[in-house]
């Protein structure tokens, strides 16, 4: 049984919620009433007050009781009913788009890929009956079953193995790491037995696979549940690596790996997958894909150009709006993918914005930002920098438990403004 | 009335696996060793449900897995050993902290990230660390092959101490377990494997996760017994029998622990998903470790009910203790933030999160 959101319904034609829409109506007439001549016999019963005793029990609501809760929802007061425009102006209520949680986008994706195609299974740890670890799988066992769902033990390693021979005799695995700090126990697969395969074999042998799983830092897990694999997955030719950082891209890339025909390793994040973001109707279609390999810019800017992925740019934009009050326009590129990484876009901008400052979650040395500043430097945009590519990085060292170390050990919005006043000299 | 100073009990017999005998069906119990090991096991109770508050009221934060249930096993072991060998266990880890030495306060501080706590705030509830306590480990199974080499340590070093190495249900699937399996045996190594079953992997029930849920077995070629884990006697004794295999050169020995966890997995799981609240209730009521050695107990006059319930008072004290301490001392200086990345090394710097911050590490 398809379930289908009313939201959905409401998003897809365009229509607001009923109580919101009579919530207008409400506030439109009493606008009216307001602004009519002294004496109308409106305003006469707005404030009218009936003789004789009331009921007993709960006295009930009068017109001025809903529209003094309609008017503090709203945010306006009876003042601001003089000027006609500006009312129906604050109290229109816009139909609002979609809000979806990265955790549903993944969900909806993987749902629909599962339908779409009788290939596609998911195996991981605790995806099917407890609905996976961090509900991303929530319902799909109990829509698609033990066939298509598939509990693992613990056995990382083995697991992997076994979806990479899965992939290699036709089928379409998703394969789930509870977080990627435990697929090191099975990167041999993933590199040896999935990444190379293609190649080894000159082409006569594909590995249509999707490794996902949580990435990077949380909150309060320590050192060895803490750990950003972009830059180790990154590095190694045959693989491709996508870092989503909202419900779209979440939902975009996702797609786009399940139909890629090679390993793709996607990198998601803890901590955004109670995060919503409006989704637009065409981001919601089942086709929607967005290309793994190009970069978006999330917001156009002159000064400066932030490159970054997944939870980081949403840092970065905040920092963006920041600095936009004092008159520094940030351009916030999100990569979305991490390889192949889109060059061409980080070059674009650096050659209108003139400074570059990468920022991730991830260690300095030998990472993406890391990569960022050499492709620059071989490329036509070097002749372009005003000053040395930044990068913001996670601090270089195992992540520590108490709260105030933590907080100090990954890029904060403060760094990043600091970063982009040091390279613009300020 | 008069109490008695001892008293024989007799345990259930452990199923063996390639053993011609096992651990004696006979435990005597002294007094002094029933008061502290019904201390020790309140103590541990307390710690977990008080941490389980502290948690809610998020003054723990990240993960955090419970012990209580699963008191027996950690109690019992250690009275099988002595504090000279060695012992290491997964993330389910706030009992052998304190059984191997870890003070409740130290472990109280460190659940909260304080500058008092084992770790000095950095490591958290699945890194703590104490002498010959190597953890505390994250990554399930891990620690198996660690103990192996602890082990190997021991042999080399020839002090005659072993290494217990402890693992749970769910992590008895793990590949590198058997790989360590092989070379211990092959090897002799003095090492106690001892897998924890409390019957859930996380959400998987054994049936589900194992095709031979006989863990005791698992070992093939070594040796195994199975032993009830609720009952302290029970594992004190076979801890005992396995230390000896140990100590005498026979090489590594198996130890599966039936037990049983009240909470969930961690803090995030409410546990009540994947078994029901009447399994839970029933073995809380016929099997709780605590209530099997105080009946034990008061039954054959080894000790009075005002004595045990004394007992109970302190440790109730000892633990708004700690916790008042673990919710009071300051957090860890942020000049601690980049200290102690290597061992006996000269200071080095440490980028910070831009090139214009450099820290500074010590060792």
């Amino acid at each position: 049984m398809d379930k289908i959101r009313n939201e959905q319904i409401r998003g897809t034609v365009k229509v607001e919620q009923f109580g919101d829409k009579a919530r207008e109506a409400r506030l439109r007439w009493f606008g009216r009433v307001l602004r009519r001549n002294r004496g109308y016999i409106g305003q006469r019963m707005l404030e009218m007050e009936l003789p004789g005793r009331r009921r007993r029990g709960r006295p009930q609501r009068r017109f001025m009781d809903v529209v003094k809760v309609d008017m503090e929802m709203v945010g306006v007061k009876v003042e601001e009913a003089v000027d006609r425009a500006r009312w129906r102006q604050m109290i229109h209520c816009d139909f609002q788009l979609l809000q979806v949680t990265v955790r549903d986008a993944l969900n909806q994706a993987m749902d629909e890929e599962l339908e779409r195609d009788e290939r596609v299974f998911l195996l991981g740890e605790e995806v099917a009956q407890y609905d996976g670890a961090y509900k991303v799988s929530r319902g799909l066992w109990k829509k698609y079953g033990d066939k298509r769902i598939i509990d693992t033990p613990i056995s990382e390693m083995g697991f992997a193995g076994i979806a990479v021979g899965a992939a290699m005799a036709g089928l379409r695995p998703i394969c789930e790491f509870m977080t990627f700090n435990f697929s090191m126990q099975a990167i041999d697969q993933v590199i040896n037995s999935a990444a190379k395969t293609c190649y080894m074999s000159a082409g006569l042998q594909a590995v249509p696979i999707v490794f996902r799983g949580p990435n990077g830092a949380s909150a309060g897990v320590a050192a060895q549940h803490s750990q950003c694999f972009a830059a180790w997955y990154g590095h190694c030719p045959g693989l491709k690596v996508v870092s989503p950082w909202n419900s779209e891209d979440a939902r975009g890339l996702l797609k786009s790996a399940i139909r890629d025909d090679n390993p793709v390793v996607v990198l998601e994040n803890e901590l955004m997958y109670g995060v919503a973001f409006e989704v637009s109707e065409q981001g919601l279609s089942k086709d929607f894909t967005i290309p793994i390999g190009k970069a978006k810019v999330e917001r156009p800017g002159n000064h400066v150009t932030l490159v970054s992925h997944s939870r980081m740019v949403g840092h970065c934009l905040d920092a963006a709006a920041v600095l936009a009050k004092e008159g520094i326009e940030c351009e916030v590129i999100n990569l979305r993918t991490i390889r192949p990484l889109d060059v061409e876009t980080i070059e674009a901008s650096v050659v209108k914005t003139n400074h570059l400052i990468t920022v991730e979650g991830g260690w300095p040395q030998f990472g993406v930002g890391a990569e960022i500043c050499a492709r620059i430097m071989e490329g036509p945009a070097f002749n372009y920098l005003d000053a040395p590519v930044i990068r913001v990085t996670g601090v270089d060292i195992p992540m520590p438990y108490a709260k105030i170390l933590e907080d100090n050990s990954t890029p904060q919005i403060k760094d990043i403004i600091f970063s982009v006043k040091k390279t613009l000299n300020m | 009335m008069r109490l008695v100073s001892e008293f024989k009990f007799f345990i259930v017999k452990c199923d063996l696996h390639k053993l011609e005998e096992g651990p004696p069906v006979q435990a005597v119990l002294t007094r002094e060793e029933g008061l502290q090991y019904y201390r020790t096991m309140q103590i541990m109770r307390r710690m977990e449900l008080k941490a389980d508050q502290l948690y809610k009221q998020k003054i723990i934060r990240g993960f955090c897995h419970l012990y209580d249930g699963q008191e027996a096993c950690a109690v019992g072991i250690e009275a099988g050993i002595n504090l000279t060998d060695h012992l290491i266990t997964a993330y389910r880890a706030h009992g052998y902290t304190l059984t191997r030495g870890g003070t409740v306060r130290e472990i109280m501080a460190e659940l909260t990230g304080r500058r008092g706590g084992i770790a000095k705030g950095k490591g958290g509830s699945m890194h703590m660390y104490a002498k010959n306590f190597y953890g505390g480990n994250g990554i399930v199974g891990a620690q198996v092959p660690l103990g192996a080499g602890v082990a190997l340590a021991c042999k080399y070093q020839g002090k005659n101490e072993l290494c217990v190495c402890l693992y749970g249900d769910g992590a008895a699937n793990q590949g590198q377990i058997f790989e360590t399996y092989n070379m211990a045996s092959l090897w002799k190594l003095p090492c106690i494997f001892i897998c924890e079953n409390n019957r859930y992997g996380m959400g998987t029930s054994v049936e589900r996760a194992a095709a031979s849920t006989d863990y005791y077995k698992r070992g093939d070629f070594i040796p195994g017994l199975r032993v009830d884990g609720m009952d302290i006697l029970c594992v004190r004794e076979a801890t005992k029998f396995a230390a000896d295999h140990c100590r005498s050169g026979k090489g590594p020995i198996i130890m599966e622990l039936q037990t049983y966890r009240y909470h969930g997995h961690s803090m995030s799981d409410p546990g009540i998903s994947y078994r029901t609240r009447e399994e839970i209730q029933e073995v809380r009521s016929k099997s709780d470790p605590i209530s099997m050695l105080k009946d034990r107990m008061l039954n054959n006059n080894m000790a009075s009910v005002e004595e045990l319930k004394e007992i109970d008072v302190e440790v109730r004290k000892e633990i708004e203790d700690a916790a008042q301490f673990a919710t009071t001392d300051p957090e860890p200086p942020l000049e601690d933030l980049c200290n102690h990345i290597f061992h006996n090394e000269p200071p080095l710097e440490v980028r910070g999160t831009n090139p214009w911050v450099k820290l500074k590490s010590v060792s």
